[in-house]
């Protein structure tokens, strides 16, 4: 394996579900690539950075009703806009 | 117990079903119905986006006005609500875009560039320890924020659909209407764009 064939892959290598030799494959280029260690563990930081960069509302449960203002408001918009 | 989410589930589809036949009737009280139904999901969708209440008001509106404009289009080949909230998505990256005034770049020009050996041109440089406090700070979401805003929009809404919204890989691919492996690579692509977007900020010694 070489490191173009690494960072194609390395998703496969992190989520997929490879057989053993292929992951042994990875495992080999990490044992002696230290800029592919450098690649892989900065990839893994940029989705650590996604997720938190939106955090999830910290009141997960859907409130009961629509805001009245806003459903008034997009009603009179398509009435407007028919 | 066991069989009550089988009924539940096609009474659901059933009143779709015909929520969808009355809107595309012209039924006005059907249009209210809709936007009575989905309207406070979208808006959790949008200020997970924006993250400012009229914004995201804003881009529910708009959302709902495209998707009745479109009603008469919509075969049901996804859930209502399914396609409601691809098209919030939309709005909310579009209106963040506008916001944010950043144009858009070319992915290719982010991917890694192979040389001699098939090493990385520009060989990568391990990036400092980011704990979670400088990760969760206002500044660094920002930054991931507009670099997100960067990406292309097919790109964009792979990643924001799965790394971020959490929706599964096929569902990614119905909504968007392509197959599970463009969405893979789409999603690995982007991933790899935004990496290299960040890295100048995060390569070790520059935070």
């Amino acid at each position: 394996m070489n490191c173009r064939e690494f960072t194609e892959f390395l998703h496969e290598y992190l989520f997929g579900d490879l057989p053993a030799d292929e992951r042994a494959e990875f495992d080999k280029h990490l044992g002696e690539c230290p800029w592919c260690v450098a690649y892989l563990d900065s990839y893994q930081k940029t989705i650590q950075l996604e997720r938190a960069a939106f955090p999830a509302p910290e009141d997960a449960p859907l409130p009961a009703d629509a805001p009245e203002e806003l459903v008034q408001a997009i009603l009179r918009a398509r009435q407007r806009a028919s | 117990m066991e069989d009550a989410a089988s009924p539940g589930q096609s009474r659901t589809n059933l009143n779709e079903a015909a929520l969808l036949a009355r809107m595309q009737a012209g039924d006005d009280g059907a249009f209210e119905a809709c936007v009575r139904t989905y309207c406070s999901r979208l808006l959790l969708v949008a200020r997970r986006i924006l993250r400012n209440d009229e914004d995201a008001n804003d881009a529910v509106q708009d959302a709902f006005l495209s998707a009745f404009k479109g009603i008469s289009q919509f075969k049901g080949q996804a859930r209502l609500g399914t396609w409601l909230h691809r098209i919030v998505v939309n709005a909310a990256l579009g209106r963040l875009r506008r916001l944010q005034r950043h144009p858009e770049k070319s992915v290719e020009d982010l991917l890694p560039h192979f040389g001699e050996g098939e090493h990385q041109i520009d060989p990568p440089v391990p990036w400092q320890a980011t704990p979670e406090t400088v990760m969760e700070n206002r500044e660094t979401r920002e930054l991931v924020q507009r670099c997100i805003s960067q990406l292309p929009e097919n790109y964009r809404i792979v990643l924001l659909f799965r790394d971020i919204e959490g929706i599964a890989t096929e569902e990614t691919a119905e909504i968007i209407g392509t197959s599970t492996a463009v969405v893979k690579t789409r999603l690995h692509r982007a991933r790899q764009a935004l990496r290299s977007l960040l890295d100048p900020h995060f390569r070790r010694g520059n935070v």
